[in-house]
């Protein structure tokens, strides 16, 4: 196990820059998450961790040492694809013990290695089937074995669950967490998928257009959002981001657009005036019947996902979401009353967050 | 009804095109099992007991044995010269960006559009003044490169189809390059690499013109030049010829049987997600 160290890594193709100047630590045996939107540029970033593309800028730095100039084999790094890049010629034994036998390994060494890793998996019963007759799921287990069999100094892992069905891949997912406190190796893991990487990783890095947004644990990301992508592109239904001002009413500053008003607390005094953004999450806004100071708004639309219901609001032409309970009823058209804990907004100025 | 007449018309369209393509091929096969007196019996008989004597004949008069290693030499090793040279120069196509591979590639094609006739007075001067006439290498270097333009097509398209992710998960775990090339996308690529690999040799076996300039010593010469050059002042010797004409054509129907079986398409299947 080490620790890997990205500096200033910046990548281009053709005209496109892929990634610009990332900068990221993984400590030892941590689980971190690289997140965000196709083409944002997280394969890329570990196709170079893997030496399998090299960066324009930057460089590559494992327990220190820099791994520029290292080759893919001699890297010891394992990798997981999102196509699992089985070798089709080969039986599921074979392909657990290709790495080994380029590295050396003695024969008696790989079959203990390769029986060892399948138990650990539960695929002893599939060691001499070919790629081919297994399931998707199979196919997985076998792609994470060839990578956990190596003991490498680093597992990168290429959306390995977006081949799986739904309820595979939360089973997986699970399994995946376990294995990781197991082995305790060093996870670089690249999804696009958020609940993924909330549940996975200690640490998760938002990337947008080739740039870390944020990089923190789950609960940071999604607590304190640092701008405005991360705040809308973790969390579902996404947060509600309204554009609005800052303006001094008895001596407090509160937020206004040209539907509602809202009290704040602790806004910072410069940014009387200031043109912000206003996040709520979904969850954070309540209806109520009381007789605190609401919003009235009106109910467009209810979507019912089960465990709880969202509804689709207006305030004027200002829309927005919010979460009730599973047992709520409204109905489209109706006139409801929110209330917004002033504690739960983030303020976002250019985008960006204000504390 | 329609469908019944559908299918036969297609079946008739079928058989002929067979016999078309067969009759000289039975016409030969069945001469050179024949005995001299049957070869010039008319009208022809078709079947007929099997007779060796034209084998016989050819093989301890005409020494045919000796073209026959020639040609198993020149046509062997330009086939593995080929497709070693056309796997590596096919992989590197296969990974280039894919304009400049393709300029490349409509430039090997180009130079494969000589007509015959006019390199083969070039050749036989490069291969006189390196000494080369009436030797193997002589004959094998000029089949290399004319079969290379058709290698390197058929097995860039091949492993253009080759997922890079394999070829990425081998150099992770311990391939180089040329590592994975040869462990991985090679073993996965068979089909094309045997393809190319027929074609080539199929050419070469079969090639006359070249090999009758350059090899004028009837120790060196291959099977279709000592065909040809069996025919005498005065005589035609058919028996013979077609005993020959099948000794040379089996290797290669045989070839292409086992082969067959190889090519499987699909092999690849099961690697990927699916």
């Amino acid at each position: 196990m080490a620790s890997l160290r990205l500096k200033g890594i910046s990548k281009r193709f053709g005209d496109v820059v892929a990634l610009s100047k990332v900068d990221l630590y993984v400590e030892e045996g941590e689980f971190c998450v690289l997140l965000g939107p196709s083409g944002c540029g997280k394969s890329t970033l570990l196709q170079i961790v893997a030496g399998l593309t090299p960066q324009d800028e930057g460089s590559v730095l494992v327990d220190g040492q820099p791994i520029d100039q290292l080759t893919p084999r001699d890297r010891d790094v394992a990798m997981v694809f999102q196509s699992y890049a089985l070798y089709p010629h080969m039986t599921v034994a074979q392909n657990l013990g290709f790495g080994l036998r380029m590295r050396g390994l003695t024969k008696n060494m790989i079959e203990k290695r390769v029986l060892e890793m399948a138990s650990l998996l539960g695929i002893q019963e599939l060691l001499n089937r070919r790629p081919k007759e297994l399931s998707g799921g199979q196919r997985q287990r076998v792609a994470m074995g060839r990578a956990l069999v190596r003991r490498p100094k680093l597992f990168l892992l290429d959306e390995p669950l977006s081949n799986l069905d739904a309820r595979l891949r939360v089973n997986v997912r699970l399994e995946l967490k376990k294995l990781h406190e197991q082995i305790q190796g060093t996870i670089l893991y690249v999804t696009h998928d958020q609940v993924e990487a909330m549940t996975l990783g200690d640490k998760v890095v938002v990337m947008k257009e080739g740039r870390g947004c944020q990089i923190d644990p789950p609960e940071t990301i999604y607590e304190r959002p640092a701008d405005t992508f991360v705040a809308t592109f973790i969390g579902s239904p996404a947060m509600n981001l309204f554009k609005g001002k800052f303006a001094r009413s008895k001596g407090h500053l509160i937020f206004f657009n040209k539907n509602f008003s809202l009290n704040a607390v602790d806004v910072p005094s410069h940014l009387e005036g200031a043109d912000v953004e206003m996040g709520i999450r979904p969850e954070d806004i309540k209806v109520t019947h009381g007789r605190e100071k609401t919003l009235g708004a009106k109910v467009e639309m209810i979507s019912n996902v089960g465990a709880e219901k969202y509804i689709h609001a207006r305030i004027g032409t200002t829309s927005l979401t919010l979460r009730a309970a599973r047992e709520a009823f409204f109905q489209a058209g109706e006139m409801i009353s929110l209330v917004i804990d002033p504690l739960k907004l983030h303020i976002f100025q250019k985008g960006k967050r204000v504390e | 009804m329609r469908k019944f007449l559908k299918k036969l018309g297609f079946f008739i369209c079928i058989t002929l095109a067979a016999i078309f393509s067969l009759a000289p091929f039975l016409l030969f096969v069945s001469s050179a099992f024949k005995t001299q007196t049957q070869v010039t019996a008319i009208p022809p008989r078709w079947l007929q007991a099997g007779s060796l004597e034209f084998f016989h004949s050819a093989i301890a008069r005409h020494g045919i044995l000796q073209y026959l290693m020639n040609s198993i030499i020149v046509a062997g090793t330009a086939t593995l010269v080929t497709i070693s040279l056309g796997t590596l120069a096919g992989y590197a196509l296969a990974r280039l960006p894919r304009r400049l591979a393709q300029m490349i590639l409509m430039g090997i094609l180009a130079c494969a559009m000589f007509p015959q006739i006019a390199i083969a007075g070039p050749i036989w001067r490069f291969m006189r003044f390196m000494g080369w006439l009436n030797t193997y290498q002589g004959l094998i270097l000029p089949y290399v490169s004319l079969t290379l333009p058709l290698a390197v097509w058929i097995l860039s398209l091949f492993f253009r189809e080759m997922p890079e992710e394999l070829e990425s998960a081998a150099r992770v775990d311990g391939c180089t390059r040329l590592g994975a090339l040869m462990r991985v996308i090679l073993p996965l690529s068979a089909p094309g690499v045997f393809t190319a690999a027929i074609l080539s040799f199929i050419y070469a076996w079969n090639e006359f013109f070249l090999a009758l300039l350059i090899m004028t010593d009837p120790l060196k010469q291959t099977m279709p030049v000592g065909i040809a050059l069996f025919q005498g002042e005065h005589t035609i010797p058919w028996g013979e010829i077609a005993a020959v004409s099948f000794i040379t054509t089996a290797p290669l129907v045989l070839m292409v049987l086992l082969f067959q079986r190889r090519i499987v398409t699909g092999l690849s299947a099961g690697a990927m997600k699916g």
